[in-house]
């Protein structure tokens, strides 16, 4: 996993050096119960609680905001109809702002990775400066691109009179503005799983591929990215997940309008201030099932070890 | 790569121009909290330092600054310790349900946020949990569990195990060995854990919110302020949370390039 490469050696984790008088499974036990009970308590069974609540019906007294127990399977033939663009444009944006992610991240993760493997003082500072955003609250780095391409901003009033832009056509609120900003907020997610195996790829492979005449692109497309595959599929995974799930880029008060709204901002404006629980948890439930289908996926290629 | 005929050149630039990439919105926040500005902190207005000296009297900006920090206090040693006990059994230990469980701890981390808060919340309302701080620090043990159990892990697998039996075999209890040689090696994991634990908590916005009561948090501060323009004294703490963690990530490396090139010279 990504972060397990960041700052330490080795992942993988086989119980190689386990000592045989450690292994009682009895202390195993002891170890594990605390923490899977704390998850299964609020981590499943929440999951469990969002579905028995998607399913649920409005109250027979008729109160709103109030739901029974019931078994409403149209609940999410429902939520589909009437929130597809939502889930159209999580998904859209998710991908290509992934996409863009991915070709941003490579060169540089290469660069970190392969290039500056001789330094290794230059490759840790390099990546402090790949996570940098991360330390710099969330919410305050989005606004920062908002106020950068405020309408009247030197950039927008730039972009309109080179009539790249029309005169009242402005960037805050489109979707361009909205995949910026996730493809930004998420590219150290990108950035750390690549560098994680281009940094252990072996320079003689590529050499090699020199060695035979095969032209650069070929060496590429032949060597390097097959081997830094992995690298490719969980950096993929780690920034589409978050993405398609995130509501703040798309937010009106940051970086999106009425026309941008995505998933997240459904199941937080039904959920935090409608009170239709029951959709909220649908929609919340149609995204989970994507990202286990896309899980599966990840782990029928890489195995269970591998994800931690 | 192409770079290999394009000239050397070419992907040390395109590495800075990622580089300045990142940090604009870093800059434009570090600009900002010294902005003296009257309604909103839009417009450049002119240098002032009355941002950073007066910053609590913004109000509502200290009280959700301290909630964060409390929160993230209390979440991150809890996750800690479940996290390293889980880490320290999945090294050294064989159980049945192995990948069941690593399929558990890898679940939260690829769930979204939004799934995650939903979740919880529609539990506290179908338990008539009331919602409140308390909610809150459980809705963060949570989700940084799974992370404190990542790197962690990376930290038990390198450990040295003769270094244990040694301490065995001169006799050292069980509990002895722990105490004294096992958890002071996994320190520095530990350490890096409970930062990038406290570092998830502090930032976190999407769950907290779902699981929150009335009190703030400090990302919750900056959401509500955004609709009429974040204050310049939200810019000073979102900066100072930035510098300190930035000197203590650099720090720690200059600190472990130093040793290694002591080691190389002992070598």
């Amino acid at each position: 996993m990504a972060f397990a490469a960041f700052g330490h050696s080795g992942s993988g984790g086989k119980a190689k050096n386990a000592p045989a008088s450690l292994g009682s499974a009895k202390v195993a036990l002891l170890l594990l119960a605390p923490g899977i009970a704390y998850l299964s308590l609020f981590f499943v069974a929440p999951l469990v609680s969002l579905v028995i609540t998607s399913l649920q019906v409005p109250s027979a007294a008729g109160v709103i905001g109030m739901y029974d127990y019931g078994f409403a399977v149209g609940n999410y033939a429902e939520a589909v109809v009437s929130y597809f663009p939502q889930i159209l444009r999580s998904f859209g944006y998710a991908l290509v702002a992934t996409l863009l992610a991915l070709l941003i991240s490579y060169p540089l993760a290469y660069f970190i990775g392969v290039k500056a493997r001789r330094w290794p003082l230059l490759q840790s500072l390099m990546l402090t400066l790949v996570i940098a955003p991360f330390f710099i609250s969330f919410l305050l780095r989005t606004f920062a691109w908002k106020q950068i391409f405020s309408n009247e901003s030197w950039i927008v009033q730039t972009l309109q009179t080179i009539g790249v832009l029309d005169v009242n056509q402005y960037l805050v609120g489109t979707d361009f503005m909205v995949i910026f900003g996730l493809t930004y907020n998420f590219i150290p997610f990108m950035t750390l799983p690549l560098y994680s195996t281009l940094e252990r790829l072996d320079i003689r492979y590529i050499e090699a591929g020199s060695d035979l005449y095969a032209k650069p692109s070929k060496t590429f497309w032949n060597i390097t990215l097959p081997l830094s595959m992995p690298g490719v599929i969980s950096g993929t995974l780690l920034t589409f997940i978050p993405m398609a799930g995130d509501y703040v880029n798309a937010s009106r008060d940051f970086l999106g309008s009425t026309e941008t709204t995505m998933l997240g901002n459904v199941v937080e404006s039904n959920f935090l201030q409608t009170n239709n629980y029951p959709s909220a948890s649908a929609l919340s439930v149609i995204l989970m099932s994507v990202i286990l289908l896309l899980v599966t996926f990840y782990v029928r290629k890489s195995g269970t070890e591998d994800l931690l | 790569m192409k770079n290999f005929s394009l000239g050397k050149y070419a992907l040390p630039l395109y590495s800075l121009l990622a580089f300045v990439y990142l940090l604009i919105p870093i800059a434009y926040t570090f600009v900002f909290s010294f902005n003296d500005y009257v309604k909103s902190n839009i417009a450049w207005r002119g240098f002032t330092l009355d941002n950073w000296i007066y910053v609590c009297n913004e109000q509502g900006v200290c009280e959700a600054f301290t909630n964060s920090i409390l929160i993230g206090l209390i979440s991150t040693f809890f996750a800690t310790v479940l996290g390293t006990m889980i880490a320290i059994a999945l090294v050294r230990y064989r159980f049945k349900f192995r990948s069941a469980i690593s399929l558990l701890l890898f679940l939260p981390m690829a769930t979204p946020e939004v799934v995650l808060g939903a979740g919880l919340a529609a539990q506290f309302l179908s338990t008539g949990t009331p919602k409140g701080m308390g909610t809150i620090i459980i809705a963060h043990i949570m989700f940084c569990l799974s992370f404190v159990v990542v790197t962690v892990k990376a930290r038990v697998i390198s450990l040295d195990a003769s270094l244990e039996e040694a301490g065995r075999d001169l006799y050292a209890s069980p509990a002895q060995v722990f105490w004294k040689i096992t958890l002071p090696l996994l320190m520095p994991g530990i350490a890096a854990a409970a930062l990038l634990s406290f570092a998830l908590s502090f930032d976190d916005f999407i769950i907290t919110i779902f699981n929150a009561g009335p009190e703030s948090t400090f990302p919750r501060f900056v959401y509500t302020a955004a609709a009429r323009g974040i204050p310049a004294e939200a810019n000073v703490i979102g900066m100072s949370v930035f510098l300190l963690a930035i000197a203590i990530v650099v720090s720690v490396q200059v600190r472990g390039s130093l040793k290694a090139k002591r080691l190389a010279k002992i070598k």
